[in-house]
């Protein structure tokens, strides 16, 4: 698709109060020249699931840092998946090596770790956003 | 069917009948300005132009977002289904944008109600033609009232302004003194004015410099806009303090200028203001195709050279245009 900004929805799902990292990717990815719909803290399922109907976003961004990872995201990807909302959930944060592939096999679209570059995260958004438009 | 593959109609419909995610889409083609936006609008406009249209709009950091979600919340008591459409600038380097306003409605907002984000973003016209499409949509699709929230820095709100049925304008202690008050722009927009942040030090003090500006601005005559001296409210948008306040003088100055037919009036002018920003943006179109046109290339070249002055030029590509 043209020059449209990709739309994402960020946001921290229920009692995990680390924002900074959220904070950043905020703004790598409006630098990225994407529009970001920034819900930030103590989010729940509903919260995006709203989020992403109302905004008509191309993604969803979940960073997380208190070792929920294995129990919400795939709850998040099931909650789009219902509300039938065809967007990737892309996950950051700090997630063990031994977690990637099971949170992939539930639907998540990318895993971002503390390595990742602000060129890696931009990039991952745009590919998982690519791969469901096409 | 993926939503995404419905024809316009069919996703116009279930909008109107209430799907959030059909309306989330057309908005996204209204605001895209792309091949559906016409049709879109075409639909639109005969269910639309009956609901109130509120703007609400401050320098960053007045409470804007936050005294919006509890007017929602307040909307939603009343039996309202309410539509807020708040609006953030675009980057002018990337285009990118944070749209950080939701946060502070969601939790607040009645689930019935519409919160949409939009970013300025850079195109020519861009927010002047796409605040009125979402807008019209919101209110095709049966919201009433809809809220617009702007930050109140430039031509944009100004613009919004003049999208609006009642101009909600937020102020806080600490913007400056009396002068300030008294300064052209955004203030003498305004048919409402909230001091947010009541609570603090120094509110009545911007209540009163406020009640000033409106003194002078009806010794001067410059109030005859509406004919109406805009009230001034106090509100605390953290406690919801003043928001049932705010919402009835809101609906005094629509019932006002109902009453007095200027509602009707800024509406017909409002449309025509439209069709004048779309033929505006027509006519940027049609002078970039000229500029890039061969044919003037050689006089263009002479503005370079310092041969002929850029009004020359300008008159003489403008004979070219019919």
């Amino acid at each position: 698709m043209s020059d449209d900004p990709i739309r994402v929805v960020l946001a921290k799902l229920g009692f995990d109060g680390h924002d900074r990292g959220i904070k950043v990717v905020a703004r790598i990815l409006r630098d990225a020249g994407m529009e970001v719909i920034y819900l930030g803290l103590r989010q729940s399922y509903a919260n995006v699931v709203n989020a992403v109907e109302q905004e008509d976003a191309d993604a969803v961004g979940l960073s997380m840092h208190n070792a929920s990872h294995m129990t919400l995201a795939p709850k998040m990807v099931a909650a789009l998946a219902e509300a039938d909302l065809d967007v990737p959930v892309i996950v950051g944060g700090i997630i063990p090596d031994e977690d990637m592939q099971p949170l992939a096999d539930q639907g998540v679209a990318a895993i971002l770790g503390p390595g990742a570059s602000a060129e890696d995260v931009a990039a991952a958004v745009r590919a998982a956003v690519a791969e469901r438009a096409g | 069917m993926s939503i995404r593959n419905l024809p316009i109609p069919e996703l116009f419909e279930r909008a109107v009948d209430g799907d959030r995610r059909a309306l989330g889409r057309l908005l996204t083609h209204i605001e895209r300005e792309n091949e559906h936006a016409e049709p879109i609008a075409e639909l639109a406009h005969p269910l639309a132009g009956t609901g109130h249209v509120v703007g609400i709009t401050g320098a960053p950091g007045s409470g804007k977002s936050t005294l919006t979600g509890q007017l929602v919340k307040l909307l939603g008591e009343l039996g309202f289904r309410a539509a807020v459409l708040a609006v953030d600038p675009s980057s002018p380097l990337t285009g990118g944008a944070i749209l950080g306003d939701r946060v502070r409605m969601e939790d607040v907002a009645a689930p019935e109600t519409f919160i949409r984000s939009m970013a300025t973003r850079g195109h020519q016209g861009g927010l002047a033609l796409a605040v009125p499409g979402v807008v019209r949509v919101l209110n095709a699709c049966g919201y009433n009232p809809v809220l617009i929230e702007t930050v109140g820095v430039g031509q944009v709100e100004v613009d919004v302004a003049g999208t609006a049925d009642t101009t909600v304008v937020v102020a806080t202690p600490g913007m400056g003194d009396g002068v300030q008050a008294n300064k052209a722009g955004l203030l003498e927009l305004a048919d409402l004015f909230v001091v947010n942040k009541a609570d603090r030090p120094g509110a009545n003090d911007v209540r009163r410099d406020l009640d000033l500006m409106l003194d002078l601005s009806h010794a001067t005559g410059q109030d005859q806009r509406t004919g109406l001296r805009p009230e001034i409210i106090m509100t605390s948008a953290l406690t919801g303090e003043g928001a049932p306040e705010m919402w009835e003088a809101i609906v005094r100055h629509r019932d006002a200028i109902t009453e007095n037919g200027q509602l009707d009036q800024r509406r017909q002018d409002r449309d025509l203001v439209e069709v004048r920003n779309r033929l505006l943006v027509a006519a940027e179109r049609r002078v970039d195709e000229l500029l890039a046109d061969t044919r003037h290339a050689e006089i263009l070249g002479e503005v370079a050279a310092r041969t002929r002055a850029p009004a020359t030029a300008a008159a003489h590509i403008a004979s070219a245009l019919d």
